[in-house]
Protein backbone atom coordinates (compact mmCIF):
# COMPACT_ATOMS: atom_id res chain seq x y z
CA UNK A 1 0.00 0.00 0.00
CA UNK A 2 1.05 3.44 -0.55
CA UNK A 3 2.46 5.39 2.22
CA UNK A 4 1.27 8.84 3.27
CA UNK A 5 2.99 11.44 2.17
CA UNK A 6 5.88 12.69 4.63
CA UNK A 7 5.95 16.33 2.80
CA UNK A 8 2.81 17.42 4.74
CA UNK A 9 3.49 19.23 7.98
CA UNK A 10 0.40 21.47 9.33
CA UNK A 11 -3.00 21.69 7.83
CA UNK A 12 -6.30 22.53 8.54
CA UNK A 13 -10.12 21.43 8.47
CA UNK A 14 -11.52 23.03 5.35
CA UNK A 15 -14.97 24.54 5.26
CA UNK A 16 -16.84 25.87 2.60
CA UNK A 17 -17.30 29.66 3.98
CA UNK A 18 -13.44 29.37 3.78
CA UNK A 19 -12.82 28.12 0.11
CA UNK A 20 -12.21 31.22 -0.79
CA UNK A 21 -9.14 32.20 1.28
CA UNK A 22 -7.93 28.40 1.54
CA UNK A 23 -7.36 28.39 -1.93
CA UNK A 24 -5.36 31.58 -2.41
CA UNK A 25 -3.38 31.05 1.20
CA UNK A 26 0.48 30.30 -0.24
CA UNK A 27 2.02 29.73 3.14
CA UNK A 28 4.72 26.62 2.87
CA UNK A 29 3.74 23.22 3.48
CA UNK A 30 -0.42 24.30 3.89
CA UNK A 31 -2.81 21.44 3.18
CA UNK A 32 -6.69 20.80 4.11
CA UNK A 33 -8.88 17.98 5.17
CA UNK A 34 -12.21 17.64 4.41
CA UNK A 35 -15.37 15.13 5.26
CA UNK A 36 -15.62 13.23 1.97
CA UNK A 37 -19.60 12.60 2.98
CA UNK A 38 -19.92 16.58 1.87
CA UNK A 39 -18.13 15.72 -1.95
CA UNK A 40 -20.27 12.62 -2.51
CA UNK A 41 -22.56 14.40 -5.16
CA UNK A 42 -22.76 13.34 -8.81
CA UNK A 43 -21.25 17.06 -9.92
CA UNK A 44 -21.98 20.70 -9.56
CA UNK A 45 -19.84 23.84 -8.22
CA UNK A 46 -18.91 21.65 -4.51
CA UNK A 47 -16.83 19.72 -6.37
CA UNK A 48 -15.45 22.58 -8.68
CA UNK A 49 -14.89 23.85 -5.24
CA UNK A 50 -12.35 21.41 -4.18
CA UNK A 51 -10.90 21.04 -6.93
CA UNK A 52 -9.46 24.21 -7.10
CA UNK A 53 -8.54 23.79 -3.50
CA UNK A 54 -6.48 21.15 -4.51
CA UNK A 55 -4.77 22.39 -7.51
CA UNK A 56 -3.13 24.56 -5.13
CA UNK A 57 -2.67 22.18 -1.48
CA UNK A 58 -2.96 18.74 -0.45
CA UNK A 59 -5.58 17.72 0.77
CA UNK A 60 -6.49 14.69 3.33
CA UNK A 61 -9.80 12.50 2.95
CA UNK A 62 -11.54 12.02 6.64
CA UNK A 63 -14.26 9.87 6.74
CA UNK A 64 -17.09 9.85 9.64
CA UNK A 65 -19.14 7.05 7.85
CA UNK A 66 -17.67 4.47 7.18
CA UNK A 67 -19.04 2.77 10.23
CA UNK A 68 -15.99 0.26 10.96
CA UNK A 69 -17.11 -0.89 14.06
CA UNK A 70 -20.20 -2.02 12.91
CA UNK A 71 -21.18 -5.91 12.78
CA UNK A 72 -21.22 -5.56 9.32
CA UNK A 73 -19.19 -5.29 6.17
CA UNK A 74 -18.63 -1.26 5.33
CA UNK A 75 -21.86 -0.12 2.50
CA UNK A 76 -20.37 -1.17 -0.94
CA UNK A 77 -21.88 2.21 -2.70
CA UNK A 78 -20.22 4.28 0.04
CA UNK A 79 -16.98 2.57 -0.42
CA UNK A 80 -17.68 2.94 -4.77
CA UNK A 81 -18.41 6.95 -3.66
CA UNK A 82 -15.32 7.42 -1.52
CA UNK A 83 -13.01 5.63 -4.02
CA UNK A 84 -14.21 8.08 -7.03
CA UNK A 85 -13.45 10.73 -4.95
CA UNK A 86 -9.86 9.20 -4.40
CA UNK A 87 -9.44 8.71 -7.71
CA UNK A 88 -10.49 12.24 -8.42
CA UNK A 89 -8.74 14.27 -5.74
CA UNK A 90 -5.96 12.24 -4.83
CA UNK A 91 -5.46 12.84 -1.35
CA UNK A 92 -2.23 12.60 0.35
CA UNK A 93 -3.95 11.48 3.55
CA UNK A 94 -6.68 8.89 3.99
CA UNK A 95 -8.33 8.17 7.60
CA UNK A 96 -11.84 7.15 9.48
CA UNK A 97 -12.78 6.52 12.69
CA UNK A 98 -12.49 3.57 15.15
CA UNK A 99 -16.53 3.79 15.68
CA UNK A 100 -20.10 2.66 13.66
CA UNK A 101 -22.37 5.11 12.76
CA UNK A 102 -24.65 3.06 10.39
CA UNK A 103 -26.86 0.56 11.40
CA UNK A 104 -29.17 -2.17 10.09
CA UNK A 105 -30.11 1.55 7.06
CA UNK A 106 -30.25 3.83 9.43
CA UNK A 107 -27.14 6.73 9.60
CA UNK A 108 -26.64 8.15 13.48
CA UNK A 109 -24.36 11.22 12.62
CA UNK A 110 -22.42 10.67 15.22
CA UNK A 111 -19.01 8.60 16.32
CA UNK A 112 -20.46 5.81 18.45
CA UNK A 113 -18.93 3.61 20.72
CA UNK A 114 -18.62 -0.19 21.34
CA UNK A 115 -17.18 -2.55 23.57
CA UNK A 116 -13.64 -3.50 22.75
CA UNK A 117 -13.82 -7.52 22.83
CA UNK A 118 -11.29 -10.00 20.99
CA UNK A 119 -14.72 -10.66 18.74
CA UNK A 120 -14.72 -6.94 17.70
CA UNK A 121 -11.31 -6.52 17.06
CA UNK A 122 -11.74 -9.58 14.41
CA UNK A 123 -14.78 -7.85 12.82
CA UNK A 124 -13.27 -4.52 12.49
CA UNK A 125 -9.93 -5.63 11.01
CA UNK A 126 -12.16 -7.40 8.56
CA UNK A 127 -13.95 -4.04 7.97
CA UNK A 128 -10.54 -1.64 7.71
CA UNK A 129 -9.01 -4.43 4.98
CA UNK A 130 -12.24 -4.01 2.92
CA UNK A 131 -11.76 -0.92 3.16
CA UNK A 132 -8.35 -0.98 2.24
CA UNK A 133 -9.19 -2.61 -0.57
CA UNK A 134 -11.67 -1.09 -2.11
CA UNK A 135 -9.38 2.66 -1.84
CA UNK A 136 -6.38 0.17 -2.90
CA UNK A 137 -4.74 2.72 -0.09
CA UNK A 138 -3.81 2.43 3.51
CA UNK A 139 -5.88 4.43 5.80
CA UNK A 140 -5.27 5.96 9.06
CA UNK A 141 -7.85 4.93 12.17
CA UNK A 142 -8.11 7.69 14.82
CA UNK A 143 -8.95 6.76 18.54
CA UNK A 144 -12.50 8.29 19.59
CA UNK A 145 -13.06 10.55 22.25
CA UNK A 146 -14.76 8.70 25.36
CA UNK A 147 -17.94 9.59 27.37
CA UNK A 148 -18.67 6.00 28.77
CA UNK A 149 -17.44 3.73 30.62
CA UNK A 150 -17.64 0.48 29.58
CA UNK A 151 -17.80 -2.69 31.59
CA UNK A 152 -17.25 -4.94 28.44
CA UNK A 153 -13.99 -4.30 27.31
CA UNK A 154 -11.37 -6.90 27.07
CA UNK A 155 -8.80 -5.12 25.43
CA UNK A 156 -6.88 -1.42 26.26
CA UNK A 157 -7.26 1.01 23.82
CA UNK A 158 -3.72 1.48 22.77
CA UNK A 159 -3.38 -2.42 22.71
CA UNK A 160 -6.49 -2.21 20.37
CA UNK A 161 -5.75 0.11 17.90
CA UNK A 162 -2.14 -1.54 17.61
CA UNK A 163 -3.12 -5.04 16.94
CA UNK A 164 -5.64 -3.21 14.20
CA UNK A 165 -2.49 -1.63 12.96
CA UNK A 166 -0.65 -5.10 12.90
CA UNK A 167 -3.23 -7.24 11.62
CA UNK A 168 -4.43 -5.08 8.45
CA UNK A 169 -1.30 -2.59 7.96
CA UNK A 170 -3.55 0.33 8.54
CA UNK A 171 -2.06 3.58 9.89
CA UNK A 172 -3.37 5.32 13.05
CA UNK A 173 -4.51 8.64 13.43
CA UNK A 174 -4.07 10.01 16.81
CA UNK A 175 -6.56 12.94 17.97
CA UNK A 176 -4.53 14.54 21.54
CA UNK A 177 -8.49 16.53 21.88
CA UNK A 178 -9.82 13.27 22.16
CA UNK A 179 -7.41 11.83 24.65
CA UNK A 180 -7.66 14.61 26.69
CA UNK A 181 -11.38 14.73 26.63
CA UNK A 182 -11.46 10.95 26.96
CA UNK A 183 -8.97 11.21 29.90
CA UNK A 184 -11.06 14.06 31.55
CA UNK A 185 -14.44 11.87 31.37
CA UNK A 186 -13.03 8.29 32.51
CA UNK A 187 -10.42 9.52 34.96
CA UNK A 188 -7.12 8.22 33.27
CA UNK A 189 -3.67 10.10 32.66
CA UNK A 190 -4.02 11.65 29.25
CA UNK A 191 0.06 11.92 29.29
CA UNK A 192 0.19 8.11 30.25
CA UNK A 193 -2.15 7.39 26.84
CA UNK A 194 0.55 9.56 24.72
CA UNK A 195 3.64 8.30 25.89
CA UNK A 196 2.21 4.49 25.28
CA UNK A 197 0.50 5.15 22.08
CA UNK A 198 2.75 3.65 19.41
CA UNK A 199 4.50 6.01 17.09
CA UNK A 200 5.86 3.90 14.39
CA UNK A 201 2.11 3.59 13.33
CA UNK A 202 0.98 7.48 13.87
CA UNK A 203 0.27 8.71 10.18
CA UNK A 204 -1.47 11.64 11.38
CA UNK A 205 -2.54 13.73 14.39
CA UNK A 206 -5.38 15.92 15.00
CA UNK A 207 -6.05 19.22 17.44
CA UNK A 208 -9.23 20.53 18.25
CA UNK A 209 -11.29 22.57 20.76
CA UNK A 210 -13.54 20.91 23.23
CA UNK A 211 -16.33 22.36 25.87
CA UNK A 212 -18.18 21.76 29.12
CA UNK A 213 -21.33 19.80 28.80
CA UNK A 214 -23.79 22.66 29.30
CA UNK A 215 -25.65 21.13 32.29
CA UNK A 216 -22.87 18.79 34.00
CA UNK A 217 -20.12 21.30 33.51
CA UNK A 218 -16.03 20.76 33.32
CA UNK A 219 -17.48 16.87 34.77
CA UNK A 220 -18.48 15.87 31.48
CA UNK A 221 -16.39 17.61 28.30
CA UNK A 222 -17.62 17.16 24.56
CA UNK A 223 -15.47 17.11 21.76
CA UNK A 224 -17.02 19.64 19.93
CA UNK A 225 -14.92 21.36 17.55
CA UNK A 226 -16.11 24.66 18.38
CA UNK A 227 -13.40 25.99 20.23
CA UNK A 228 -9.76 27.26 19.56
CA UNK A 229 -7.67 24.16 20.77
CA UNK A 230 -7.17 24.32 25.04
CA UNK A 231 -3.70 24.98 26.44
CA UNK A 232 -3.50 21.12 27.89
CA UNK A 233 -4.19 19.82 24.60
CA UNK A 234 -1.07 21.53 23.02
CA UNK A 235 0.77 20.89 26.01
CA UNK A 236 0.15 17.37 25.32
CA UNK A 237 0.75 17.48 21.21
CA UNK A 238 4.40 19.00 21.99
CA UNK A 239 4.84 16.20 24.56
CA UNK A 240 3.68 13.92 21.75
CA UNK A 241 5.74 15.48 18.96
CA UNK A 242 9.10 15.24 20.83
CA UNK A 243 8.77 11.58 20.69
CA UNK A 244 7.28 10.50 17.53
CA UNK A 245 9.02 13.03 15.32
CA UNK A 246 7.21 15.46 13.36
CA UNK A 247 3.98 14.24 11.83
CA UNK A 248 1.49 15.90 9.19
CA UNK A 249 -0.90 17.77 11.95
CA UNK A 250 -4.45 18.78 11.52
CA UNK A 251 -6.24 21.92 13.52
CA UNK A 252 -9.87 20.86 13.26
CA UNK A 253 -12.84 23.37 13.45
CA UNK A 254 -16.79 22.37 12.69
CA UNK A 255 -18.83 24.65 14.58
CA UNK A 256 -18.81 28.39 15.66
CA UNK A 257 -16.79 29.02 13.07
CA UNK A 258 -14.18 31.98 13.11
CA UNK A 259 -12.29 33.96 10.47
CA UNK A 260 -9.63 31.67 8.36
CA UNK A 261 -6.90 34.18 9.61
CA UNK A 262 -7.86 33.08 13.14
CA UNK A 263 -7.81 29.35 12.48
CA UNK A 264 -4.85 29.59 10.41
CA UNK A 265 -3.20 31.58 13.39
CA UNK A 266 -3.60 28.19 15.18
CA UNK A 267 -1.94 26.39 12.34
CA UNK A 268 0.92 28.04 12.48
CA UNK A 269 1.06 27.49 16.17
CA UNK A 270 1.76 23.43 15.07
CA UNK A 271 3.82 24.72 12.19
CA UNK A 272 6.67 26.12 14.24
CA UNK A 273 6.34 23.08 17.02
CA UNK A 274 6.88 20.78 13.68
CA UNK A 275 9.69 23.42 12.06
CA UNK A 276 11.50 23.30 15.38
CA UNK A 277 11.64 19.45 15.66
CA UNK A 278 12.82 19.60 12.18
CA UNK A 279 15.70 22.16 12.77
CA UNK A 280 16.89 20.20 15.45
CA UNK A 281 16.88 16.86 13.29
CA UNK A 282 18.94 18.58 10.44
CA UNK B 1 -37.02 -32.02 11.90
CA UNK B 2 -36.62 -27.84 11.06
CA UNK B 3 -36.29 -26.82 7.47
CA UNK B 4 -36.98 -23.51 7.92
CA UNK B 5 -33.76 -21.07 7.64
CA UNK B 6 -32.71 -19.35 10.45
CA UNK B 7 -30.33 -16.72 11.06
CA UNK B 8 -27.09 -17.42 12.75
CA UNK B 9 -26.87 -16.33 16.11
CA UNK B 10 -26.18 -12.38 16.42
CA UNK B 11 -22.97 -11.77 17.52
CA UNK B 12 -22.35 -9.87 20.98
CA UNK B 13 -21.13 -7.08 18.70
CA UNK B 14 -23.90 -6.95 16.74
CA UNK B 15 -26.60 -7.36 19.66
CA UNK B 16 -24.95 -4.68 21.55
CA UNK B 17 -25.39 -1.97 18.47
CA UNK B 18 -29.09 -3.34 17.87
CA UNK B 19 -29.92 -1.84 21.58
CA UNK B 20 -27.63 0.87 21.46
CA UNK B 21 -29.17 2.00 18.40
CA UNK B 22 -32.83 1.61 19.33
CA UNK B 23 -31.64 3.61 22.97
CA UNK B 24 -30.64 6.13 20.90
CA UNK B 25 -33.89 6.91 19.52
CA UNK B 26 -35.87 6.17 22.17
CA UNK B 27 -38.32 8.67 24.00
CA UNK B 28 -36.14 8.23 26.96
CA UNK B 29 -33.52 5.56 26.99
CA UNK B 30 -34.59 1.93 28.01
CA UNK B 31 -33.97 1.30 31.99
CA UNK B 32 -34.96 -2.42 32.08
CA UNK B 33 -33.21 -5.35 29.75
CA UNK B 34 -29.58 -6.46 29.99
CA UNK B 35 -28.41 -4.70 33.28
CA UNK B 36 -24.84 -3.58 32.09
CA UNK B 37 -26.78 -1.89 29.16
CA UNK B 38 -29.42 -0.05 31.40
CA UNK B 39 -26.12 1.04 33.72
CA UNK B 40 -24.84 2.41 30.47
CA UNK B 41 -27.89 3.91 29.08
CA UNK B 42 -28.21 5.73 32.59
CA UNK B 43 -24.62 7.43 32.66
CA UNK B 44 -24.69 11.20 31.84
CA UNK B 45 -22.46 10.62 29.11
CA UNK B 46 -25.00 8.68 27.02
CA UNK B 47 -27.32 11.67 26.35
CA UNK B 48 -24.06 13.23 24.81
CA UNK B 49 -24.69 10.57 22.03
CA UNK B 50 -28.47 11.18 21.95
CA UNK B 51 -27.83 15.03 21.83
CA UNK B 52 -25.03 14.47 18.81
CA UNK B 53 -27.40 12.38 16.43
CA UNK B 54 -30.71 14.33 17.59
CA UNK B 55 -29.15 17.57 16.45
CA UNK B 56 -27.23 16.61 13.62
CA UNK B 57 -30.58 15.35 12.21
CA UNK B 58 -32.26 18.67 12.69
CA UNK B 59 -29.18 20.84 11.98
CA UNK B 60 -29.00 19.13 8.40
CA UNK B 61 -32.74 19.29 7.93
CA UNK B 62 -32.74 23.25 8.85
CA UNK B 63 -29.54 23.72 6.16
CA UNK B 64 -31.26 21.96 3.37
CA UNK B 65 -34.39 24.14 3.89
CA UNK B 66 -33.35 27.58 4.02
CA UNK B 67 -36.40 29.09 2.54
CA UNK B 68 -38.67 27.36 4.88
CA UNK B 69 -36.10 28.41 7.70
CA UNK B 70 -36.60 31.96 6.80
CA UNK B 71 -40.67 31.87 6.84
CA UNK B 72 -41.00 29.93 9.79
CA UNK B 73 -37.95 31.15 11.92
CA UNK B 74 -35.58 28.70 13.33
CA UNK B 75 -37.99 27.70 16.49
CA UNK B 76 -40.10 26.05 14.80
CA UNK B 77 -37.91 24.63 11.79
CA UNK B 78 -36.07 22.98 14.39
CA UNK B 79 -39.12 21.39 16.15
CA UNK B 80 -40.55 20.69 12.60
CA UNK B 81 -37.07 18.98 12.10
CA UNK B 82 -37.28 17.09 15.40
CA UNK B 83 -40.76 15.73 14.84
CA UNK B 84 -39.56 14.75 10.94
CA UNK B 85 -36.55 12.52 12.35
CA UNK B 86 -38.34 11.02 14.57
CA UNK B 87 -40.32 9.35 11.94
CA UNK B 88 -37.53 9.69 9.22
CA UNK B 89 -34.14 9.01 10.21
CA UNK B 90 -31.34 9.43 7.83
CA UNK B 91 -30.86 6.52 5.61
CA UNK B 92 -27.06 7.91 4.29
CA UNK B 93 -24.53 9.23 6.32
CA UNK B 94 -24.94 11.99 2.91
CA UNK B 95 -27.11 14.68 4.82
CA UNK B 96 -26.70 17.04 2.30
CA UNK B 97 -29.69 14.52 0.62
CA UNK B 98 -31.56 14.16 3.81
CA UNK B 99 -34.62 15.15 4.24
CA UNK B 100 -36.55 13.82 0.67
CA UNK B 101 -39.93 13.65 2.65
CA UNK B 102 -39.62 17.30 4.39
CA UNK B 103 -42.21 18.27 1.40
CA UNK B 104 -44.70 15.43 2.01
CA UNK B 105 -44.07 15.73 5.88
CA UNK B 106 -45.38 19.18 6.19
CA UNK B 107 -48.27 19.00 3.89
CA UNK B 108 -49.41 16.79 6.64
CA UNK B 109 -47.78 18.64 10.11
CA UNK B 110 -51.14 20.32 11.55
CA UNK B 111 -48.68 23.48 13.22
CA UNK B 112 -48.56 24.10 9.68
CA UNK B 113 -52.10 23.58 8.27
CA UNK B 114 -52.27 27.73 8.61
CA UNK B 115 -49.34 27.87 6.50
CA UNK B 116 -50.30 25.68 2.89
CA UNK B 117 -47.71 27.56 0.90
CA UNK B 118 -44.60 25.50 2.92
CA UNK B 119 -44.92 22.30 1.57
CA UNK B 120 -44.28 24.04 -1.97
CA UNK B 121 -41.59 26.41 -0.73
CA UNK B 122 -40.16 23.05 1.12
CA UNK B 123 -39.85 21.06 -2.36
CA UNK B 124 -38.03 24.25 -3.86
CA UNK B 125 -35.57 24.16 -1.64
CA UNK B 126 -35.36 20.69 -2.00
CA UNK B 127 -35.32 21.03 -5.88
CA UNK B 128 -31.95 23.76 -5.39
CA UNK B 129 -30.20 20.93 -3.68
CA UNK B 130 -30.80 18.12 -6.36
CA UNK B 131 -29.71 20.79 -9.13
CA UNK B 132 -26.93 21.58 -7.46
CA UNK B 133 -25.43 18.84 -6.75
CA UNK B 134 -26.36 16.71 -9.97
CA UNK B 135 -24.50 15.40 -12.99
CA UNK B 136 -22.96 18.17 -14.79
CA UNK B 137 -24.51 18.66 -18.07
CA UNK B 138 -23.67 21.45 -20.97
CA UNK B 139 -27.18 22.53 -22.13
CA UNK B 140 -28.30 22.66 -25.38
CA UNK B 141 -27.41 25.75 -27.32
CA UNK B 142 -30.52 27.90 -28.15
CA UNK B 143 -28.93 28.30 -31.70
CA UNK B 144 -29.20 24.42 -32.56
CA UNK B 145 -32.79 24.35 -32.21
CA UNK B 146 -33.09 28.02 -34.26
CA UNK B 147 -31.13 26.54 -37.04
CA UNK B 148 -34.24 23.53 -37.49
CA UNK B 149 -36.60 23.83 -40.26
CA UNK B 150 -40.31 23.54 -39.48
CA UNK B 151 -40.82 20.53 -40.71
CA UNK B 152 -37.77 19.23 -38.41
CA UNK B 153 -39.33 20.72 -35.16
CA UNK B 154 -42.50 18.87 -34.89
CA UNK B 155 -40.33 15.53 -34.71
CA UNK B 156 -37.69 16.49 -32.60
CA UNK B 157 -37.31 15.63 -28.98
CA UNK B 158 -35.74 17.55 -26.37
CA UNK B 159 -34.57 15.58 -23.34
CA UNK B 160 -34.64 17.83 -19.93
CA UNK B 161 -31.32 18.73 -18.68
CA UNK B 162 -29.54 16.23 -15.95
CA UNK B 163 -30.00 19.42 -12.95
CA UNK B 164 -33.59 20.51 -14.17
CA UNK B 165 -36.27 20.01 -11.74
CA UNK B 166 -39.85 22.33 -12.42
CA UNK B 167 -43.69 21.73 -10.91
CA UNK B 168 -46.80 23.97 -11.51
CA UNK B 169 -48.43 24.71 -7.91
CA UNK B 170 -52.19 25.66 -8.02
CA UNK B 171 -53.33 29.13 -6.82
CA UNK B 172 -50.15 29.70 -4.89
CA UNK B 173 -47.28 32.31 -6.02
CA UNK B 174 -44.76 29.24 -4.64
CA UNK B 175 -42.24 30.66 -6.57
CA UNK B 176 -42.25 34.19 -5.86
CA UNK B 177 -42.73 33.32 -2.18
CA UNK B 178 -39.46 30.90 -2.29
CA UNK B 179 -37.23 33.13 -4.33
CA UNK B 180 -37.63 36.03 -1.93
CA UNK B 181 -36.71 34.29 1.29
CA UNK B 182 -33.74 32.40 -0.57
CA UNK B 183 -32.29 35.50 -1.46
CA UNK B 184 -33.49 37.49 1.84
CA UNK B 185 -35.29 40.01 -0.57
CA UNK B 186 -38.39 41.69 0.00
CA UNK B 187 -41.82 42.31 2.08
CA UNK B 188 -44.46 39.92 0.89
CA UNK B 189 -47.53 42.76 1.12
CA UNK B 190 -47.26 42.73 -2.72
CA UNK B 191 -47.16 39.43 -3.93
CA UNK B 192 -50.12 38.25 -6.53
CA UNK B 193 -52.11 35.64 -4.85
CA UNK B 194 -52.29 33.21 -8.32
CA UNK B 195 -50.57 29.74 -9.60
CA UNK B 196 -47.03 29.85 -10.66
CA UNK B 197 -45.00 27.38 -11.93
CA UNK B 198 -41.17 27.01 -11.14
CA UNK B 199 -37.99 25.79 -13.21
CA UNK B 200 -35.16 25.00 -11.16
CA UNK B 201 -32.15 24.26 -12.86
CA UNK B 202 -28.02 24.22 -12.92
CA UNK B 203 -26.97 24.81 -16.33
CA UNK B 204 -23.17 25.83 -15.41
CA UNK B 205 -22.05 26.22 -11.64
CA UNK B 206 -24.53 28.09 -10.71
CA UNK B 207 -28.34 27.34 -9.35
CA UNK B 208 -31.12 29.25 -11.74
CA UNK B 209 -34.60 29.09 -10.45
CA UNK B 210 -36.72 30.84 -13.08
CA UNK B 211 -40.81 31.30 -12.92
CA UNK B 212 -42.78 29.45 -15.44
CA UNK B 213 -46.62 29.68 -16.80
CA UNK B 214 -48.76 26.79 -16.88
CA UNK B 215 -47.84 25.83 -20.42
CA UNK B 216 -44.24 25.70 -19.84
CA UNK B 217 -44.68 23.18 -17.22
CA UNK B 218 -47.05 21.34 -19.33
CA UNK B 219 -44.74 21.47 -22.04
CA UNK B 220 -41.46 20.86 -20.11
CA UNK B 221 -44.05 17.34 -18.72
CA UNK B 222 -44.26 16.43 -22.48
CA UNK B 223 -40.53 16.27 -23.35
CA UNK B 224 -39.29 14.74 -19.90
CA UNK B 225 -41.86 11.77 -21.23
CA UNK B 226 -40.25 11.50 -24.39
CA UNK B 227 -42.96 13.02 -26.61
CA UNK B 228 -41.91 15.05 -29.61
CA UNK B 229 -42.52 18.81 -29.31
CA UNK B 230 -45.55 18.53 -31.82
CA UNK B 231 -46.81 16.10 -29.19
CA UNK B 232 -45.20 19.07 -26.16
CA UNK B 233 -47.22 21.86 -27.93
CA UNK B 234 -50.37 19.52 -28.22
CA UNK B 235 -50.15 19.19 -24.05
CA UNK B 236 -49.17 22.98 -23.42
CA UNK B 237 -52.53 24.38 -25.45
CA UNK B 238 -54.57 22.16 -24.39
CA UNK B 239 -53.34 23.50 -20.74
CA UNK B 240 -53.46 26.65 -21.43
CA UNK B 241 -54.88 27.52 -25.05
CA UNK B 242 -54.08 31.02 -25.39
CA UNK B 243 -49.85 30.23 -24.63
CA UNK B 244 -47.30 31.37 -26.64
CA UNK B 245 -45.63 28.03 -27.49
CA UNK B 246 -42.47 30.00 -29.24
CA UNK B 247 -42.10 32.26 -26.04
CA UNK B 248 -41.95 29.17 -23.90
CA UNK B 249 -39.36 27.78 -26.25
CA UNK B 250 -37.19 30.58 -25.87
CA UNK B 251 -37.88 30.54 -22.20
CA UNK B 252 -36.73 27.08 -21.06
CA UNK B 253 -33.58 27.32 -24.16
CA UNK B 254 -32.17 30.50 -22.64
CA UNK B 255 -32.53 28.79 -18.81
CA UNK B 256 -30.79 25.88 -20.04
CA UNK B 257 -33.62 23.44 -19.32
CA UNK B 258 -32.66 21.22 -22.23
CA UNK B 259 -29.53 19.35 -22.93
CA UNK B 260 -30.21 17.29 -25.62
CA UNK B 261 -31.78 16.98 -29.36
CA UNK B 262 -32.56 14.49 -31.47
CA UNK B 263 -34.17 15.20 -34.56
CA UNK B 264 -34.31 11.42 -35.94
CA UNK B 265 -38.01 10.61 -37.25
CA UNK B 266 -38.62 7.36 -35.34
Amino acid sequence: MPQPSSRLSAGLGLRPQHFDAARDCGADGLWFEVHPENYMVDGGPRLGWLEAVRARHPLSLHGVAMSLAADAAPDGEHLRRFKALVDRFEPALISEHLAWSTWRGTYHPDLLPFPRTRDALARIAANVGRAQDALKRRIAIENPSHYLRFDGHELGEIEFLAELARRTGCGLLLDVNNVYVSARNLGTDPAAYIDAFPAGCVDEIHLAGHSADPNLGEALLIDSHDAPVAPAVWTLYERLVARTGPRPTLVERDDNLPEFSALFAERERAQRTLGALERRAA
Amino acid sequence: MNLVATDPAPSRLGTFQQQFAQALVAAAPPVDGDASLAELFAQPGFAVYRNTVHKGCIDALQANYPAVTRLVGEEWIRAAAAEFARLHRPASPMLLEYGAQFAAFLEGFAPAAELPYLAGVARLDRFWTEAHGARDELPLEPARVAALTQAELEFTRLRPHASARWAWFHEMPIFTLWSRNRHAEGAHDDIEWRGEGALVVRPFDSVSPVPLGRADVVFLDACAAGGTLADAAVAALAAEAEADLAQSMARLLSAGAFAYCDTERT
